[in-house]
């Protein structure tokens, strides 16, 4: 892994030779695979499920799903979240809403039609199976979800209201004000936590894991550090399920919680899961910019700003005036200019890279000169205050309250942040990783956006895993295990993998180095913004493949951490985090360089049309990119699982 | 973290840790209903705002009959003696009026009972909370937002009012210290004699203001403990209880005061 | 754009550092010059740590994590208030150009017997976890549900559930409250389903469970609206009045009799 891959014969030698990976995506018409599927796994007999363990990691929208759910069924389930409630997980914060093909707006949506924008959202590099599967469980989610009491908006007759999002053609996202990720949250919490008291779940709170336990090739337990105590335990169960979510804080700037990371997932990946496609990450254009080189984290504002923003930049960098007092000669309506028919309405990625490409000239706005406008004067000149305030009263409250400024008044600024990374752990149709008994859900793994992920799309795909897919498919791994127990934690994998895990913990106390763990996410984090973020090209790439190794050592030899391990030590915490990071960067980079083309949320400058839109190889590169670890010294292998589309055609976009 | 020594290491995994923090206070047996209604905080709770209710309206009722003050002895005597008449010739004489003290006397003993067993589960619910005010303090001070200084001194209101009534009882009812100025059944001549006295005038006004700042909070505390509670009208429930607290001390004061300036010799 | 951007303040911060659950706590005393006003509470504590660290000095712990207002994980007492001084306004949103220049700024953990500080200005919520588990919930088994549309919820009804809804569980509210009481948390938790069709069937044993789960953990109401007014969601006073309502029914109803009418 440290040995940086500087030129493409090595990437090449590490393409070759390896095996297909199996989707175990079901045989059959595309509408009944899914039920099909359903009647050929194998079930667990009700009264068998007890002598069943499942340990499932993270309790967001994926892992309480599946933990309530899995226990409802019959086993035993023991949940973790390093957090010190279940409902505090990063799903709370999606504020938009959840896609699902009601059709109750008799808009002409259907299964079939969300499938298929996800498979294009997604620019056909995702799996037809589990897109269509996806489609046809939203559904039930909202049943659901309606059954649990989420308060969905409704229309005055008392029915649910739906929106339009994300440029969809159809008004096919459920809400809960802007809160929606909260209350999908709530409700799976509150399920879980029906289960809690039943005792069909054991949680263990504040108990960050810090690797996953294979022996002979199938997952069997896990290994977790109490973060009040500081005690490194071992868990075993008969399979093992990771809901942890994306990795997004590799940017350290991000629209994630500061405490989201990728450990367990990389540990997973360390421990033969395979790691698939981990350069595609969404970039959110109506970010607010950061203020200054200390701030943590990136707020999002909801995408509807700009339906009515106008987004542009002075024309010249020495302009001096206050924004309003800019004529419009002055001011350069970048998106409007380039693409007339859409204007600020282009897609996210196209939004976002254009912003980027005039910051980079020195048009940027702002004290540190790391924004766009986005303008509302004009549509409070032609509908006035009143009408701006009730459509997004309650965005522009929240922008003023976090930059004092006032939006009425003056143009927001808005820049692009990192908000949801569509690569993670390989899965097939079973959400069974390469590794038997290891699942992973939710953002954790690459299966359903593609390349890119629609606006209220990730709830939909987080609960879908959770609540309808992995209960069916889990019973098919395990039912032939019936009558076996789950491996003793004083087996020598266990012993191992605990004195491994508190070792390497311990390890960072004795560094003594001069910086905080901070200023190396930090530095990481502008690596990768800047070589793997919305655009990246080789030689940039390869810049990055050889700072980041370095910038690694440099981490492990020179990081302080205070303190002790006995007890609650945040430093301590993040700095194995951090670590994971970095090896994860490296890899995003090295998977962002081999994929010698454009597509979703991968903007190679290489690979682009003459107007600047993103050109995909479908020739070349419809496959899902999946790298195993090799060993520490090692690059990944690179595995591919090649994607046939026999429902759609394969198109490219335009928005001119 | 009170971590409860664990029986066995084996045992040591989930029910340990669910114990990190454990109840303050576990569930004792459950009574017969309708007791068992008492043994929890809101059911306390409920009594207290019932109870308290009751009280309110003896209040507002002596002090309306106290304005016979102001039509002279004959009719202030008069009044007394009504009271004990209540029932006329159908019951024996004094027994409703002794029927409605045992009232009045559970009311206030359920009263203060449960108030101090709420405070104690304050108390005990928070660090370094005040003995009598069961409140909780903070090291670095606590900057309150929106309770306001009848709020906040329920919890000394309450035992001014409570050593105020057993003032009061003994000064006019049972006339401890009015010696041979005390003329039993002479309710004008009592109240005069007694008022007439600076100290005790004082006494009085403290009191009584106490009382209305025990009413104020208490009138809007009975809606939100009763669950009375409809959006159209709850913008007139801190109104209400403000207007109740001021004519019930207007009412009260002015008797001292009265006395005092001689309008009431 | 405001003419202050950038501007920078000098503060003097008085923190509570604690190293463990079971040991004695105190003031520490630290200043905190030069912070940008553009920063926010949080962030300028991690620019106080980080020159912590640098001073070999262990940083102080505090709770935190998705910094815009809607975990609920972050929370401490700014000069006497849970959130600092700004309404509606958790601490992670929280900026420093609502503080002047020259301010000292007390910083202490939320207090309650329930809320054991885990150290410095962490504290151990989970309490609010236990009440929820006690009946926090519709018993709705995945897969069970009728389609979504068949029980409407007239549009008042689910605003009024979405209002209670809003709670983050901070705890804000206990911090705020002198007698240590959850009654706004279990309120809003309660209005939320107790409101809701779907809610209906376990509308009393729910009340009834999740008020005396909440007794066991913490103190009595006594009404002075502290909670409401700390509450970075503004959750209002008016929950716990039917919170109240909705308990007395559950202890003077018979739920067998209640069921055949």
């Amino acid at each position: 892994m440290s040995t940086a891959v500087d030129s493409v014969d090595s990437i090449d030698s590490a393409l070759q030779g390896r095996s297909i990976l199996d989707s175990k995506a079901p045989p059959g018409p595309l509408a009944d695979k899914w039920d099909n599927h359903k009647f050929s796994v194998k079930l667990v007999n009700p009264a068998n499920k007890r002598r069943f363990k499942i340990l499932v990691v993270g309790t967001g929208l994926a892992g309480a799903s599946a933990a309530a759910s899995l226990a409802e069924l019959g086993y035993k389930v023991e949940a973790f979240t390093f957090h010190d409630s279940p409902r505090r997980a990063h799903s709370i914060a999606a504020q938009g809403g959840i896609n699902a093909a009601k059709n109750y707006r008799n808009d002409g949506d259907s299964v079939w039609r969300l499938f298929y924008d996800t498979i294009k959202g997604g620019d056909y590099r995702s799996r037809e199976a589990n897109v269509y599967r996806l489609a046809q469980v939203s559904l039930d989610i909202i049943d659901q979800c309606a059954a649990q009491g989420v308060p969905f908006a409704r229309e005055y007759g008392g029915l649910l209201a739906n929106r339009s999002f994300g440029g969809a053609q159809v008004s096919r996202t459920f809400y809960a004000r802007g809160q929606t990720g909260q209350q999908l949250l709530l409700g799976a919490y509150q399920a879980l936590a029906a289960q809690i008291a039943a005792g069909g779940v054991t949680l263990h709170n504040r108990a960050d894991v810090l690797d996953i336990v294979t022996k002979d090739g199938e997952a069997c337990g896990i290994v977790a550090r109490d973060l009040l105590t500081g005690e490194v335990r071992a868990h075993s169960g008969h399979a093992v399920v990771l809901a942890t979510g994306g990795y997004g804080n590799v940017y350290y700037l991000s629209t994630n919680a500061m405490n989201c990371n990728v450990t367990a997932a990389w540990r997973a990946h360390r421990r033969g899961a395979a790691f698939a496609n981990p350069c595609y990450s969404q970039i959110h254009p109506t970010c607010i910019p950061a203020g200054d080189e200390f701030q943590s984290k990136l707020t999002l504002m909801s995408e509807s700003l700009r339906n009515d923003g106008r987004i542009w930049v002075p024309r010249s960098m020495d302009e001096t005036r206050p924004a309003a007092d800019i004529d419009d000669a002055g001011r350069y309506y970048f998106l409007e200019e380039k693409y007339p028919a859409f204007g600020n309405l282009v897609p996210r990625d196209v939004a976002s890279r254009n912003a980027k490409t005039v910051v980079d000239q020195g048009l940027g706005v702002g004290p540190l000169r790391n924004g766009v406008y986005l303008d509302f004067a004009d549509v409070i000149a032609r509908d006035g205050e009143q009408v701006v305030r009730e459509k997004y009263g309650n965005l522009f409250d929240m922008y003023e309250r976090i930059t004092g400024e006032d939006p009425y008044k003056s143009p927001m600024r808005i820049y692009p942040a990192i908000h949801y990374t569509m690569g993670g752990l390989w899965v097939d149709y079973n959400l069974m990783t390469n590794v038997a008994g290891l699942y992973a859900l939710g953002e954790c793994n690459f299966s359903d956006h593609g390349a890119n992920r629609l606006g209220a799309s990730a709830l939909m795909q987080g609960l879908a895993d959770g609540y309808f897919v992995l209960p069916y498919t889990i019973g098919d791994y395990l039912a032939p295990r019936l009558g076996s127990d789950p491996v003793p934690t004083d087996d020598p994998v266990f012993v191992e993998a605990v004195s491994e895990a508190a070792d390497r913990t311990r390890s960072w106390l004795s560094v003594r180095g001069t910086q905080s763990v901070d200023y190396y996410h930090r530095e990481l984090g502008k690596l990768v913004w800047e070589y793997c973020g919305m655009a990246r090209s080789r030689t940039g790439l390869e810049k990055a493949l050889s700072e980041i190794p370095a910038l690694r050592e440099e981490f492990r030899a020179n990081v302080k951490v205070l303190g002790s391990a006995d007890g609650t030590n945040q430093a301590l915490e993040q700095v194995n985090r951090v670590d994971d990071f970095m090896e994860l960067a490296e890899l995003k980079a090295r998977d962002a360089l081999h994929r010698e083309e454009s597509c979703g949320g991968h903007f190679r400058e290489e690979h682009q049309t003459p107007e600047g839109e993103a050109l995909r190889d479908d020739e070349n590169f419809a496959y899902v990119a999946a790298w195993q670890w090799q060993g520490p010294q090692q690059p990944q292998a690179l595995i591919k699982e090649q994607l046939s589309f026999d429902n759609v055609e394969l198109t490219q976009r335009s928005y001119k | 973290m009170k971590t409860v020594a664990s029986p066995t290491p084996a045992a040591a995994a989930a029910p340990a840790a669910a114990e990190r923090v454990p109840p303050l206070r576990s569930r004792r047996r459950e009574l017969p209903w309708p007791l068992s209604i008492y043994q929890t905080a809101v059911g306390k709770k409920y009594v207290m705002a019932a109870t308290g209710i009751g009280l309110l309206g003896f209040v507002v009722t002596h002090m309306i009959g106290n304005l016979h003050l102001y039509e002279g002895p004959a009719q202030l005597n008069e009044y007394a003696e009504a009271l004990r008449d209540l029932g006329g010739h159908l019951v024996p004489r004094t027994l409703i009026l002794w029927l409605m003290r045992v009232g009045l006397l559970a009311m206030f003993v359920l009263h203060i009972h449960s108030a101090w067993s709420l405070k104690e589960i304050s108390r005990r619910s928070s660090p370094r909370a005040g003995l009598i005010s069961g409140s909780k303090r903070y090291a670095g001070g606590q900057d309150y937002a929106s309770a306001d200084f009848a709020g906040r001194t329920m919890r000394w209101t309450g035992p001014i009012i409570g050593l105020y009534v057993l003032f009061h009882l003994a000064d006019l009812t049972w006339g401890w210290w009015l010696g041979d100025d005390y003329v039993r059944g002479d309710v004008y001549n009592n109240v005069v004699e007694s008022l007439s006295s600076i100290p005790v005038a004082l006494v009085y006004i403290v009191a009584n203001a106490a009382l209305s700042l025990h009413i104020y909070h208490g009138i809007w505390s009975a809606f939100q403990t009763l669950g009375v509670n409809n959006p159209r009208f709850n913008h007139l429930r801190r109104g209400l209880a403000a207007v109740v607290a001021a004519t019930i001390l207007a009412g009260n004061l002015s008797f001292p005061i009265m006395v005092q300036a001689g309008v009431v010799a | 754009m405001s003419a202050s951007v950038g501007a920078r303040m000098n503060l003097k911060l008085r923190v509570w550092r604690q190293s463990g659950p079971d040991q004695p706590g105190g003031f520490m005393d630290v200043d905190a010059p030069d912070i940008p006003e553009d920063c926010s509470f949080l962030e300028m504590l991690d620019i106080v740590n980080e020159r912590l660290v640098a001073e070999d000095v262990e940083p102080i712990t505090f709770a935190h994590d998705c910094r815009e207002g809607i975990c609920g994980t972050c929370g401490v007492m700014i000069n006497g208030r849970p959130h600092g001084p700004e309404a509606a306004t958790a601490t992670c949103q929280l900026h420093m150009r609502k503080f002047r220049d020259g301010d000292k700024i007390v910083i202490e953990p939320f207090r309650a017997a329930s809320f054991p500080v885990v150290k410095d200005l962490m504290v151990d919520r989970r309490a609010f976890d236990r009440i929820i588990e006690s009946g926090g919930y519709v018993s709705a088994p995945t897969g069970t549900a009728p389609d979504a549309n068949e029980t409407p919820i007239p549009k008042d009804v689910a605003d009024f559930a979405m209002d209670a809804a809003a709670c983050i569980g901070c705890g804000a509210c206990v911090a705020a409250c002198p007698n240590s009481a959850a009654q706004l948390f279990t309120a809003a938790k309660l209005g939320h389903l107790n409101v809701l069709p779907q809610g209906q069937p376990e509308r009393l044993r729910r009340s009834e469970a999740m008020v005396e789960t909440m007794e066991s953990y913490f103190g009595s109401c006594t009404n002075h609206g502290e909670c409401s007014a700390a509450c970075p969601k503004e959750i209002s006073l008016d929950f716990i009045a039917v919170m109240n309502r909705d308990y007395l029914k559950a202890k003077i109803k018979n739920r067998r009799l209640a069921s055949q009418t």
